[in-house]
């Protein structure tokens, strides 16, 4: 809000205008204190390992890129997917099934590719026959409903051994056990980044292990969560917001909706596919409850809690509800994650994250000087 | 000729399958704007509701099933007050906090879904807290008639049956009663029928209570022919949510339509190469059909129906 694009130009200075390309009104936090916040979030993440479970924590970060993947697509491009579990899953099953045709660390990095590639090219296949096939709305996320639980139907009943990719059997409701290691580069310059902790040595907390895996899904959710506040902020991410708020309207300004849903359809395919490949890693397994109708499901959970319009929402609600979920692993827990689901929905629908930044700022400014919080929602006119 | 059989009674079967596990939601979505993710826990609780009425009650089945529906449209008239349209909570914020906390779900279809898959995982795992991974069944009805080689149960042909009687009951009831009339204008129109005097409000609340008496009514009727476990309405939502896709806006016919055309894919393909392989060819045909069709069946045939009109 600070920032006045007149004002820009040259004699800004550096830190300053890389700064600007991550804010913009498409995206919370832009002040100063948000960074420092941000910084400090960032370092506790870093030395959490040492204190905590990082194991239990690398998991949460890797459906955080799940649910962040969620976030581009509904909350930013307005397409509700319950279907980003089918490219979780793909990039999941893709990943195992080359790594273990090809267990060398030349051929798991080509499976990690392959999985990211996986995950975005059935989703490339799925939006183009719903995009360009003229499917809008509801009926986009009743199909991606229902194309989850026919891969899980699908899945479920590969048992047999005629259901085997090279020396992959995909395994039926067993799964897939015996994922090679994630390890990362070519064959002689490589890195084991499962099972292989490193050991340290701090004077005054004495020798612990740390796990690389950990620090690879860190950066690589860290990298995610930069990489799309520069695209929602860039003009592209102006267009999908555009797309959200209202398809004709951006239509009549020329701009091509079909093809802007399909390629962050895409996009949001291959980041699903990017956490597939990091969660079937992390646990050297995957089986096809990944497809199921409770984790399909998930994903919108997480985004709908934190805020879907917001992607610092969707991270942090994930790691929040997949603690909550964890931790309360008795048989009311989905009882009470059903309870949050349903209060939250109703009663803040817009999100956890944008209400609590909404109450930050107009303690900020004062009430009635945080003007644009009772904006009408344009999606909630009537288009036609 | 005996294989001829088999694919009709197939057929017959799924018809009714695809008529009865899509008919609840069909009203809710076209009436209301309200996509109710809870269906199958709707069906849930009619056929816990049939099958403990008979074994614990000793009601006899008949009595039992309409007690089953009964129950499910109270549940989801409850459920319209509370959620959907959050009349009473409002009621209640409205005396405590001066202000209203709910804005209703209608026609907003991503919160509706989002709201009601919690009411789902409530309910799935309520009953399973309640009443354990599984129920005592209640035995199949009137048992099989026999032809050539073959048996089929009578129960299955009693469901068709049923499905028809239904849909035509729907029918009348949407197109010829005075009740329908109220209802149809509040589709069309909310702010109009409200000015002509209809309370839309009560109708929306006896809507979501039609629509979810016949998902409760869905699952008594399929409570002796199913395994009675928390997630038994998972089952229906495929068959359901692709009828509703492919039916279009008009909820009677495009139910029936869509039976028919799917029921015919799924019978076909069932019989020929499997149970998965048929509901692949219902997701495929689904797919094909909104490729060339985007507003369903019964949106093309309004499109076919106004073209005529305007060459007249």
């Amino acid at each position: 809000m600070s920032r006045n694009s007149a004002n820009g130009g040259a004699n800004r200075s550096l830190p300053s205008r890389l700064r600007s390309r991550f804010e913009g009104p498409n995206t919370i936090g832009e002040s100063r204190g948000f960074w420092v916040g941000f910084a400090v979030a960032v370092a506790v993440l870093v030395v959490y390992p040492v204190f905590g479970d990082g194991s239990q924590l690398s998991l949460f970060m890797v459906l955080a890129l799940l649910g962040l993947s969620l976030s581009v697509v509904w909350g930013y491009s307005g397409v509700l997917s319950f279907g980003q579990v089918v490219f979780f899953g793909i990039g999941a099953y893709t990943f195992g099934v080359v790594s273990i045709n090809y267990a060398t660390p030349g051929g798991i990095t080509a499976a990690v590719v392959a999985g990211i590639v996986g995950g975005g090219l059935s989703a490339a296949i799925l939006g183009y026959f719903m995009f360009y096939g003229g499917v809008r709305d509801v009926y986009v996320t009743i199909i991606t409903l229902v194309s989850t639980i026919v891969m899980h139907t699908f899945m479920a009943q590969t048992a047999g051994s005629e259901w085997a990719i090279g020396e992959a059997a995909l395994g039926g409701f067993n799964g897939m056990p015996d994922i090679p290691l994630l390890t990362l580069g070519i064959e002689g310059a490589s890195y084991q980044f499962i099972y292989n902790p490193f050991p340290m040595r701090v004077i005054g907390i004495g020798a612990f292990e740390i796990s690389p895996f950990y620090y690879l899904v860190l950066l690589l959710l860290i990298g995610t969560y930069l990489g799309l506040r520069i695209l929602v902020n860039s003009d592209y991410g102006r267009v999908m917001v555009a797309v959200r708020e209202d398809e004709d309207r951006t239509e009549m300004f020329g701009y091509n909706v079909t093809r802007v849903k399909f390629v962050v359809f895409t996009l949001g395919g291959a980041l699903a596919g990017l956490s597939g490949v990091l969660y079937a890693a992390r646990n050297v397994y995957i089986d096809p409850t990944v497809f199921s109708l409770l984790f399909a499901t998930l994903p919108v959970i997480w985004v709908s809690i934190g805020g879907r319009k917001s992607l610092l929402g969707a991270v942090v609600a994930t790691l929040a509800v997949e603690y909550l979920r964890i931790s309360m692993a008795g048989e009311l827990a989905l009882v009470l994650l059903g309870t949050l689901l349903l209060v939250t929905i109703l009663v803040l629908p817009s999100g956890f994250v944008p209400w609590l930044h909404e109450q930050l700022v107009e303690t900020r400014l004062g009430p009635g000087e945080a003007g644009g919080a009772d904006a009408p929602d344009a999606s909630s006119e009537v288009s036609d | 000729m005996v294989n001829g059989i088999n694919l009709a009674l197939q057929f017959l079967d799924s018809f009714a399958f695809i008529v009865l596990a899509a008919a609840g939601l069909a009203i809710i979505f076209g009436i209301m704007g309200v996509i109710n993710l809870a269906h199958g826990e709707f069906i849930l609780i009619g056929a816990y509701t049939a099958t403990l009425a008979v074994t614990q009650l000793g009601l006899p089945l008949v009595v039992a099933m309409v007690v089953g529906g009964l129950v499910t449209g109270l549940f989801g008239i409850l459920t319209e007050r509370v959620i959907i349209s959050g009349a009473w909570p409002n009621y209640i914020s409205q005396r405590t906090l001066g202000r209203d906390v709910i804005d209703p779900l209608y026609d907003r279809l991503a919160d509706s879904m989002v709201a009601t898959f919690g009411l789902s995982l409530i309910l799935t795992q309520g009953a399973r807290i309640r009443f354990g991974n599984s129920i005592d069944q209640i035995a199949t009805p009137f048992g099989a008639i026999s032809y050539g080689a073959f048996s089929y149960s009578t129960y299955r042909i009693v469901l068709a049956g049923v499905s028809i009687g239904l849909l035509l009951a729907t029918y009348y009831l949407f197109t010829r009663t005075d009740f329908g009339m109220r209802a149809r204008a509040t589709i069309q129109d909310k702010e109009t029928a409200q000015a002509m005097g209809v309370n839309t409000d009560r109708m929306y609340m006896l809507t979501f209570g039609i629509g979810s008496a016949l998902a409760g009514l869905t699952g008594a009727l399929f409570a002796p022919v199913i395994s009675m476990q928390p997630t038994l309405g998972d089952q229906f939502l495929v068959e359901a949510f692709v009828a509703v896709v492919v039916g279009g806006p008009s909820v009677v016919l495009g139910t029936a339509l869509s039976g028919g055309v799917l029921g015919a894919i799924l019978a076909t393909f069932s019989n020929l190469y499997g149970t998965f392989i048929g509901r692949i060819a219902l997701l495929v045909a689904a797919l094909i059909a909104l490729r060339f069709l985007p507003d369903g069946i019964t949106g093309f045939i309004e499109q076919l129906r106004q073209r005529r009109q305007e060459s007249d």
